[in-house]
């Protein structure tokens, strides 16, 4: 019953928060313990804390990976809010509080661009309605009218009388009152704090090693586990020999995990990895043993002609427009699988009681991580938790498959009552991704005698990620994430161009590899088929590669307006320094424009350096510019990484690279210069943690084009002779 | 039991001689700040100071460190936050997910020690951990800072 009595504790305290006199749950976890601590800090609303010392915490449902989004957050609430930037820090609740409060704190999924733009809304509301009953409970105090009185950095000023005080001396009080019905957003142009470049107020702890990750975790009489998966996709677990490596030092305990793994448990992680390279194992590989990258290669070929495509976008007559074009072009571009490589690997730590299930882990979804906690520990939602830990990395990884929680709990259920940290070894990594799936376009465009694009057909053959992770997200079977930046209208991703007829459509082909949501997800392909192509059709109708976009883009300004702005600054149109040559590309994706103008230079022996990259970003509202330059920059490091070096390679049913040796990293001395123009237009919220990704590639390869004469159409270019043809 | 100075301090470990210095450090001395990135020296997260000698111990077993020698972790760069290096990245606001920031900066101040003032071609001859955030640029103007603050 202890659960049971902990759950309605929990509940009880939160609920009762203002009523007993300002108890609230703190969420915090410095130290990595989770415990949900009760703190004498009035809670105005779930958003906002107040603390005597007017320290002012801002709880957040969504995740920090890097991105930003944590100072984002607290930049808009604080704004609304009025309090002192300088006194404001920020929680997490936990998953299991968000259902105990009807999900009070929303959706905690931090993915798709969406940590900011999906919970602006809310989150300022939160701290505007906390701004007023502050206001009130003041104004109740001098027994004034409330609009008597104004707020400035969490000191509240009576008009006439001139009394003041504060946010902490009244939060008890605001936390009592009723929270007003209707707030007032305060217009960005008045912004003080949100749209300012001020400092993440997550830094200084990643400096000196005391930040908490995931992996860093320690609870009292923990043990650690190493596990290995069959490294087949699909393939069981048939046997292993315990024995051999039960005296080895350390060691505890060898397990199975599910049908496809075993892991072994000792006192420290080494001693269990040590354990477990000795432990002889037998898989099942099962029925994908024989599975290649040819044999996926020829399965999506076949798609590139096939009869049955699910439409994304048409108009007009394509066939008819390429049949009576004056010139056509075709190419086929391809894309290869690639993996999230997160700096932290996978880990998790579970404590599994007969009543109980505790899980501490890095996790993009605290919700769906509580969710495979609940289901792996065979106990209700109610009698489990999750903790959230900080994420050495995400990138997608961590935001909806969480089958290392699932075998972190499942080893715990075998050891009731000891806290196990199972951490998954690179190599484990590297092989149980849930990768960028594998795609190839063919593209065929139709240009009239004036070399103006009359017709497009673009065929994507490939995986579905939505097939294989949400089937319930398709829609009569058709994939709509898979026409990401390619779409007819909506908010989120729509074609720029305008073509008379036009025919964007996809060829389904599953392999049996997982696929997942990796950084900027299905626009990473769309962006450069389509952009290198525009570039081959602007090259094969004569004319200027910027001049050919922009006749097509005359019905998009915004997508325009990006195009124009790296053109400008980068000096499209005007000589390049002596051996370096121009490349642009434009999308747009997750509810933002982007463009980029890349500068290469390719040697004599085709090795290419990157100097400089010119990038645009109009995100409606930037909410903190400097953050918004740090996700352009680090979009770069990751889209270029997969374009120089980035392939999953199958073979024997297994993936080939295991490890940074074989599946390489950019590193400093290929990054290339970076200018950003952040230009926000306003009256709209995009998302800003994976947009200039998608013009990484095809920016690159177009410059590369202009350098060499060479049209790279699949990457990764550590495989392309660059020496000019 | 072996014995390794950290930080300062003398820890008697009981542990394997071929484990690596790494997860002796993480796990029987319990310092977290140096991470586990990939165990085969490609990555950098794992950086330490092997007597001021940017060294990347996931690769380096206990078996081949002499007592006297001095290992510093990120724990022991500075008591207060305060090696130039850390101001310079706190100025810059250069970590995103901050998982690789121990060892870069660890890199960092070895590069320092030996070079104080170092070109942007000698910067990046040396800085080559691995950062899947992208925060090169912000690493390289970090040390340009901290070099530049420490000629005054």
């Amino acid at each position: 019953m202890t659960a049971a009595l902990d759950v309605s504790r929990r509940t009880f305290l939160v609920t009762s928060a203002a009523a007993a006199g300002g108890f609230a749950l703190g969420f915090n976890i410095p130290f990595g313990g989770g415990e949900a601590l009760a703190q004498a800090s009035p809670e105005i609303n779930a958003w906002v804390m107040v603390k005597p010392d007017e320290t002012v915490v801002v709880r957040v449902g969504r995740v920090e990976m890097g991105q930003g989004t944590l100072t984002g957050l607290a930049q808009l609430v604080a704004e609304e809010l009025e309090c002192d930037w300088a006194k404001v820090t920020t929680e997490y609740p936990t998953p299991g509080q968000n259902v105990a409060r009807s999900r009070v704190w929303g959706n905690f999924q931090t993915a798709g661009s969406r940590g900011i733009r999906d919970s602006h809304d809310y989150m300022r509301k939160g701290g505007a309605a906390a701004r007023q009953m502050l206001i009130q409970a003041a104004a109740n105090e001098w027994g004034v009218p409330a609009g008597e009185c104004s707020v400035a950095k969490g000191v509240i000023t009576h008009g006439s009388s001139g009394r003041t005080t504060t946010y902490g001396k009244v939060a008890d009080a605001a936390s009592k009152l009723e929270p007003p019905q209707e707030v007032q957003l305060k217009d960005p142009k008045d912004w003080t704090i949100a749209g300012k470049p001020v400092k993440r107020l997550d830094t200084v702890e990643k400096l000196n090693g005391s930040q908490i990750y995931s992996i860093d975790v320690k609870r009292p009489g923990m043990l650690n586990a190493a596990i290995k998966a069959c490294p087949v996709f699909g393939g069981k677990l048939k046997s292993f020999d315990a024995a051999t490596v039960e005296g080895m030092p350390g060691v505890k305990k060898v397990v199975s995990v599910g049908d496809n793994a075993v892991a072994v448990v000792a006192d420290t992680w080494w001693r269990a990895k040590t354990a477990l390279d000795a432990l002889p194992i037998e898989w099942d590989e099962g029925p994908n043993a024989g599975l290649s990258s040819e044999s996926i290669a020829e399965m999506l070929e076949e798609g590139l002609t096939a009869e049955q495509a699910f439409v994304g976008n048409q108009a007009g007559d394509v066939k008819a427009a390429i049949a009576g074009a004056a010139k056509t072009v075709e190419a086929v571009y391809g894309f290869p699988y690639q993996h999230h490589a997160t700096m932290e690997p996978m880990n998790a730590t579970a404590l599994w009681t007969n009543d109980r299930c505790e899980v501490w882990t890095a996790t993009q979804n605290a919700e769906a991580a509580l969710a495979t906690t609940a289901s792996a520990a065979g106990l209700p939602v109610g009698q489990c938790e999750v903790y959230r830990l900080n994420l050495g990395g995400g990138f997608g990884r961590r935001a909806t498959s969480h089958d290392f929680v699932r075998q972190a709990v499942l080893i715990a259920k075998q050891m009731p009552g000891t806290p196990i940290k199972m951490i998954w070894s690179r190599e484990e990594d590297m092989l149980h991704g849930y990768y960028h799936p594998v795609t190839q376009a063919r593209l065929v465009g139709a240009l009239d005698a004036d070399g103006n694009l009359t017709g497009l057909h673009m065929r994507i053959s490939g995986q579905s990620i939505l097939a294989t992770i949400n089937p319930q997200g398709l829609q009569n079977g058709r994939d709509p994430a898979t026409f990401q930046g390619l779409n007819p209208s909506g908010t989120e991703g729509v074609l720029g161009y305008t073509i008379p007829n036009l025919l964007i459509d996809h060829a389904m082909r599953n392999p049996p590899v997982p696929p997942g949501f990796w950084r900027g997800v299905n626009n990473n392909q769309n962006a450069l088929y389509l952009e290198s192509f525009m570039d081959e059709l602007a090259h094969a109708a004569g004319k200027d590669p910027l001049e050919f976009r922009r006749r097509l883009l005359v019905n998009h300004p915004k997508h325009l307006a990006v195009l124009n702005a790296v053109a400008e600054r980068a000096g499209w149109g005007t000589p390049a320094p002596q051996g370096v040559h121009r490349g642009l590309a434009q999308h747009m994706g997750y509810g933002s424009y982007v463009a980029a103008c890349a500068e290469v230079s390719v040697d004599d022996g085709g090795k290419l350096k990157i100097h400089r990259i010119v990038a645009a970003t109009d995100c409606g509202h930037a909410v903190n510019p400097q953050q918004i330059e740090a996700q352009i920059e680090g979009s770069f490091a990751y889209g270029l990484t997969a374009l120089l070096y980035g392939e999953i390679t199958l073979k024997d049913g297994k993936v080939e690279q295991e490890n940074f040796d074989t599946y390489q990293m950019m590193r400093m001395d290929e990054m290339p210069a970076v200018e950003s123009i952040v230009m926000p237009s306003g009256d709209f919220w995009g998302g800003v943690g994976e947009p200039t990704i998608f013009v990484a590639a095809p920016a690159v390869l177009n410059a590369i084009f202009a350098a060499t004469g060479k049209r790279i159409r699949s990457g990764p270019l550590m495989n392309a002779d660059l020496r000019r043809a | 039991m072996v014995s390794l100075t950290i930080n300062g301090t003398v820890h008697e470990v009981d542990a394997e001689p071929d484990t690596p210095l790494l997860w002796v450090i993480r796990e029987q001395v319990g310092l977290t700040g140096t991470k586990y990135g990939c165990g085969v020296a490609q990555c950098g997260a794992c950086t330490v100071h092997l007597d001021g000698v940017a060294t990347r111990s996931c690769s380096l077993p206990i078996s081949a460190i002499m007592p006297e020698q001095k290992i510093v972790t990120i724990e022991g760069l500075s008591p207060d936050t305060s090696h130039p290096l850390q101001k310079a990245w706190l100025e810059l606001d250069v970590p995103q997910c901050g998982y690789c920031q121990s060892g870069q900066i660890m890199a960092a101040a070895a590069l320092l020690q030996s070079n104080p003032d170092p070109s942007d071609e000698d910067i990046v001859a040396e800085m080559t951990n691995i950062c899947r955030c992208g925060t090169y640029n912000r690493i390289k103007a970090a040390i340009r800072l901290a070099a530049e603050q420490n000629r005054g």
